[in-house]
């Protein structure tokens, strides 16, 4: 049945055990986004060592979806470095986005395949994308501080 | 006129659901894995019978023209069409058809109405009684649609006047106690019907507490004019929008009533061509409403379907159509009440309440919900349904809602409590 494709065992694992939840000091960004669609929230921060995530924390209010989603993520990309982390996204935003037309990276995505059933139910897709999109602004955000730091005053 | 003969239509006296089915073709289809159907999203936009889509064609196939702009026979017979069925939907709703201005949606009606008013302040004394400023107040609920929330939000921003609202209360009703208004209040908007709860506010006592104050009334008819008879003029209103799509007319189509003496003191909104007096170089003088209201070509086939829409739903008798939705509302609300875990958002009782029911889940998101009812065939809406304030005054993201018209089956509420159980059963909860 459809449904099971959809809800993928993995993913329903993450939504009722979820990974990482609840906010988390010390963090370097942080961002909040909701899907207007259908008023779900997120508050994810980011710690960063370095280049290296060390922690992914975060708050959500949303469907199982948005949810698993998120908690996949922090299993993605804590330990990894900014740039595979966002590559991985990439990967993922791929996957989400085709209609069920793209093969999806097991090596890049490993738990995140489950998730390649939501990419035929367009409605579904912010819903899996919203703590991706977070995780992305919040790493945003740091390097932007970082960047106004650390440039020179008359750079600018 | 011929667009007319083919939408005229009898229905046989008795209320006949099924046959009333078999002019609407999308409704024998089936979605996903071959379930039929069950359509419960006519909230947000209502199908459409063949006699609408047969009107839209012969009118396209033979009177199209540009309305009220050539002399030739079919600019004659497209004008025709198009006041013909501004005439047919100004019978419907206790109007005339002077009061009633073409939009493309209900949204549209409610910008115009915002617009017109902020330009009143520089459009001459006869303006006057539109024209707010700091220290004015508009007036909402906080069950509003944003199509009735945000123009107004923006209005006062543009203006310096100031946004206030009555508050609903736990079981969803209207809370008259929440707000009084002042001789500061300009304007009383407010729903026939909360497209998520379905209440009917007290309408006859909001008007009477507006006039108190000298204040103007816009009642948002979306949700009711689609599913029981009403009588604008005798609800006392002085301005009302609804749209088309969601009473089995074409997108593309609504309307903003305002009383005839309101809206010939109105300035425009949209200027350019058709709704002129004269035109100079220096400057140009405007027609008299309704044309003052519609600048430009017109949607011209949308009317004609819209009126044809109108003559399905005059056939069948609102009436009868309020009857048959009274009692498939108290069926889901009885059956929803049964199940453990859900909680109905908005009155229980079908006392003062329309066939819009909202509701959640206990651990079950309402989009995870909508998922399992989709899978079943059942189309419902998920989310905040352009009602995000009313979602955050229960503490909550996102509802599933049923919403039920005319075509709509006993058992296709049936099937929705089926779809309920199904989401308890498949989240494992309860
Ligand atoms: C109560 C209410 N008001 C306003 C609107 C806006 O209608 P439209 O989107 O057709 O302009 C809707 C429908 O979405 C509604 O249900």
């Amino acid at each position: 049945m459809q449904l099971e494709q959809m809800y993928q065992e993995i993913i329903l694992d993450h939504y009722r055990n979820p990974h990482r939840r609840g906010l988390r000091e010390p963090y370097d960004g942080e961002s909040f986004q909701v899907n207007p669609t259908c008023g779900d929230e997120v508050t994810l921060r980011v710690a960063l060592d370095g280049d290296t995530v060390t922690d992914v924390s975060y708050d959500a209010m949303g469907c199982s979806i948005s949810q698993a989603a998120t908690s996949v993520l922090t299993d993605l990309v804590v330990g990894r470095t900014v740039g595979d982390s966002l590559s991985t996204m990439d990967s993922f935003v791929e996957m989400i986005q085709s209609r069920g037309e793209v093969e999806p990276d097991e090596d890049a995505l490993s738990d995140a395949v489950a998730f390649a059933g939501v990419a035929k139910y367009p409605a579904r897709v912010k819903c899996a994308l919203l703590g991706w999109m977070a995780f992305k602004d919040a790493v945003g955000r740091v390097r932007e501080d970082d960047s106004d730091a650390e440039q020179p005053v008359e750079a600018r | 006129m011929s667009a007319r003969a083919v939408a005229a239509y009898d229905v046989e006296q008795a209320f006949d659901v099924e046959k009333i089915r078999g002019d609407f073709a999308i409704l024998s289809r089936t979605v996903r894995e071959g379930r039929p159907l069950v359509y419960l999203d006519s909230g947000a936009t209502s199908q459409r019978p063949r006699q609408v889509l047969d009107a839209e064609r012969a009118f396209l196939e033979q009177h199209n023209a540009a309305v009220h702009r050539g002399a030739h026979q079919l600019a004659e017979e497209a004008t025709d069409a198009y006041e013909s069925a501004r005439s047919r939907i100004a019978a419907l709703i206790g109007a005339t058809p002077g009061e009633l201005v073409f939009t493309k949606n209900a949204t549209e009606g409610v910008n115009l109405l915002a617009y017109a008013m902020s330009n009143s302040a520089t459009a001459g004394s006869e303006c006057e009684r539109f024209a707010l400023g700091p220290g004015d107040e508009i007036v909402v609920t906080e069950m509003e649609h944003h199509a009735n929330l945000v123009p107004w939000q923006e209005l006062c921003r543009r203006t310096g006047a100031t946004l206030r609202w009555y508050g609903v209360t736990e079981d969803g009703r209207l809370d008259l106690d929440s707000l009084q208004l002042s001789e500061r209040t300009k304007l009383v908007a407010f729903t026939h019907q909360s497209n998520v709860m379905g209440t009917v506010p007290p309408v006859a006592e909001l008007v009477r507490r507006a006039r108190e104050v000298g204040a103007l009334t816009l009642l948002d008819a979306c949700q009711s004019v689609p599913h029981g008879p009403v009588d604008l003029g005798s609800l006392g209103v002085d301005f009302a929008v609804f749209s088309g799509h969601k009473m089995l007319g074409p997108s593309g189509i609504g309307v903003l009533y305002g009383r005839r003496e309101l809206l010939e003191a109105m300035p425009p909104f949209l200027t350019g061509g058709s709704m002129i007096e004269l035109v100079r170089m220096e400057g140009s003088s405007y027609a008299p409403p309704p044309q003052r209201f519609e600048a430009g070509v017109p949607m011209t086939s949308q009317a004609v379907g819209l009126g044809a829409a109108v003559d399905y739903l005059s056939a069948v008798g609102m009436d009868r159509v309020a009857a048959h939705e009274r009692a498939l509302t108290e069926r889901a609300l009885a059956g929803l009440s049964e199940v453990d875990g859900v909680r109905i958002i908005g009155p229980t009782d079908s006392e003062h309440r329309g066939g819009a029911v909202s509701f959640v889940i206990d651990g079950v998101h309402a989009h995870d919900a909508g998922q399992v009812l989709d899978s079943l065939g059942v189309a419902a809406r998920v989310g905040h349904h352009c009602a995000w304030p009313l979602h955050r005054r229960f503490g909550i993201a996102a509802t599933v809602r049923a919403s039920f018209a005319l075509y709509n089956l006993e058992s296709e509420v049936d099937t929705l409590i089926d779809g309920v159980h199904e989401s308890k059963r498949f989240f494992g909860v309860g």
